[in-house]
């Protein structure tokens, strides 16, 4: 029972649904992105996002179940995003899932946005090892945790001020690369010198335990960012290229020593990436070649599965399902809603 | 035929069960403007009430606006999938044709002023007709000054209601011949919706779940908000 779960994630700039069964087989995952009606504006437009939503999710539902090759009829459970994001698109897919459960008479599932950020690797690699240290890094989050068994969650450390995603925006706007910051910045790299200039990596040394404890594995981009803004504002003639390469090669570089350290930390025999930033070459490259040499599996999703999409949300809601049971129809939307920690 | 109602442009959130024999039952709630966590129970609820299976239902008719965008979106979601997976078309009918009808036994200009926010109403002009009201001005944004100057040029009896109108009420006194209507048909209502729609049923002026198109009059802020954000990714 619940085999067959039906994802809805609308918590930002993406209306998409996706039937997934047993939490492994994706049986459809059909993403809208609203990335066009926002560039215009630089950045997430909430209204804007909440309104998008509401336009495409019958027929991205509709494409989602043709292309599943199913009847509503047959959805064992409906899953959904209920944060944490932008809370007027939160609400338009928590009510649409809602919806669903009441028409289908099926279980509703309340899922985390940053839970299913991580399912989305056991979605195309089954075969869990456990503990595992996720790095989980998006355009709302930057945060190590390990994962000791299927919910079951410990923080290691989390951005003190912006999310590296976030970090990539803004600096991305600085330099007039448009928005999402992300890819653009990724690309320009390919012609560009990382190591052109020597940009700050906050809370990176040596030696980890000269660290106190609660910054050990934590983050810091904002001055990173002030660097590469002062720094182009000093020499305007700066290559663009060069400056991008060096400012993505300085938070790769704090990103991957501290998952190392928290590798090495923990004794984790796997490491999982996950989230919008996850997309990243550099990262993804970096990442693989940490794993390696410490010797630990690699879970690093497809670049689909990193950015939102439904498949991950519906993984999720499975695990969740099993574990918890159904979510209460009167569950609402949280912005804030946090990763539920055992610590 | 059975329709099934969702009201969540105002303050309130509803929904009611009803047919040619009327409404059913209905749920009303208009606590905190937590309207997604009311409505799927209140659903669940009406129908156990009135007796029927959501499977009977043969339209789901909706509030589209103008109202509070976020409250209105939670309405109109749970509607269009709700009759998508049921399969049955929907019936779209604006917030303030709903504040009007409960109000069309009065021989005067019927005028809902929804609260808009920002010191602004959601208003339109509507006039008792056989069966029922028709709308002589159409639905506009506009500030409480605004609207008592159209109604003093007008010169004519008129019935407000609304929350918009209670909440400026300061603006209409001193108009000659304006009646201010009570808390009762301060919001958009669903067993009205159901009533309305059950008529628009009749004449088959339906919509497919994802032809309808909302009614929000105000064109969204362009303000790129960092730190809400920051809730995302
Ligand atoms: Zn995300």
């Amino acid at each position: 029972m619940g085999d067959l779960v039906l994802g809805i994630e609308t918590s930002c700039d993406e209306t998409a649904v996706a039937v997934v069964e047993r939490a492994t087989v994706v049986r459809s995952s059909v993403v809208s992105s609203q990335i066009d009606q926002h560039a215009q504006f630089g950045g997430v437009v909430p209204e804007v996002a909440g309104r998008a939503h509401v336009q495409e999710l019958v027929p991205v539902l509709a494409e989602a179940l043709a292309t599943a090759g199913i009847e509503g009829s047959e959805v064992e459970a409906v899953a959904a995003t209920t944060g944490p994001g932008l809370v007027g698109s939160l609400l338009v897919g928590v009510s649409a899932a809602k919806a669903l459960s009441l028409a289908w008479g099926v279980p509703f599932v309340s899922v985390n946005h940053l839970e299913a950020h991580l399912y989305a690797s056991f979605l195309e690699e089954p075969d869990l090892k456990m503990p595992l240290v996720v790095l989980l890094v998006s355009g709302g989050h930057t945060m190590l945790v390990l994962m000791d068994g299927h919910g079951r969650y410990r923080m290691l450390g989390s951005t003190l001020d912006d999310a590296a995603g976030e970090a990539y925006d803004k600096v991305a706007r600085y330099l007039g690369l448009g928005y999402p910051g992300g890819p653009a910045i990724d690309a320009l790299s390919a012609d560009g010198d990382p190591e052109a200039f020597d940009y700050p990596r906050a809370l990176v040394q040596e030696n980890p335990d000269t660290l106190p404890d609660d910054r050990r594995f934590a983050f810091s981009f904002s001055g990173l960012k002030t660097a590469v803004v002062n720094h182009v504002r000093a020499e305007p003639d700066v290559s663009t290229a060069d400056v991008a390469a060096s400012f993505q090669a300085a938070v790769v570089d704090a990103l991957i020593t501290k998952t190392g350290w928290a590798i090495e930390a923990t004794g984790a025999v796997g490491a999982c990436l996950g989230g919008g930033v996850a997309a990243n070459s550099l990262l993804r490259e970096r990442f693989a070649i940490l794993c390696e040499e410490s010797g630990v599996r690699a879970f690093v999703p497809s670049r689909a599965m990193c950015t939102d999409n439904a498949a991950m949300v519906a993984a999720a809601g499975w695990w969740r399902l099993k574990s918890d049971g159904p979510s209460p129809l009167d569950t609402g939307a949280d912005p804030n809603l946090p990763l539920p920690l055992l610590n | 035929m059975l329709i099934l109602g969702i009201e969540s442009a105002g303050a309130q959130v509803g929904c009611a069960v009803g047919g040619h024999e009327g409404v059913l039952a209905s749920a009303h709630a208009g606590r905190g403007r937590r309207h997604a966590e009311a409505l799927a129970p209140q659903i669940d609820f009406v129908c156990h009430q009135a007796g029927i299976e959501l499977s009977e239902v043969g339209a789901v008719a909706i509030d589209v606006g103008p109202g509070l965008f976020t409250g209105l979106r939670v309405g109109i979601a749970t509607a269009v999938v709700l009759a998508q997976a049921l399969g049955v078309p929907v019936i779209p009918v604006p917030s303030l044709d709903l504040m009007a009808f409960p109000a069309r036994w009065t021989t005067r200009l019927i005028v809902p002023a929804l609260d808009a926010r920002r010191d602004e109403l959601f208003s339109a002009l509507f006039r008792k007709v056989p069966g029922g009201i028709q709308r002589v001005r159409e639905a506009n944004v506009c500030t409480p000054e605004e609207l008592s100057a159209e109604l003093e040029a007008l010169d004519e009896p008129a019935l407000l209601l609304g929350d918009g109108a209670l909440r400026h009420a300061e603006a209409f006194t001193g108009l000659r011949g304006i009646e201010m209507a009570e808390q009762g048909l301060a919001s958009p209502s669903a067993r009205a919706l159901v009533q309305l729609a059950h008529a628009r049923a009749m004449r088959e002026e339906f919509v497919q779940p994802w032809e309808l198109e909302p009614i929000y009059l105000r064109q969204p802020d362009a303000q790129i908000n960092w730190s809400s954000r920051a809730g995302g990714g």
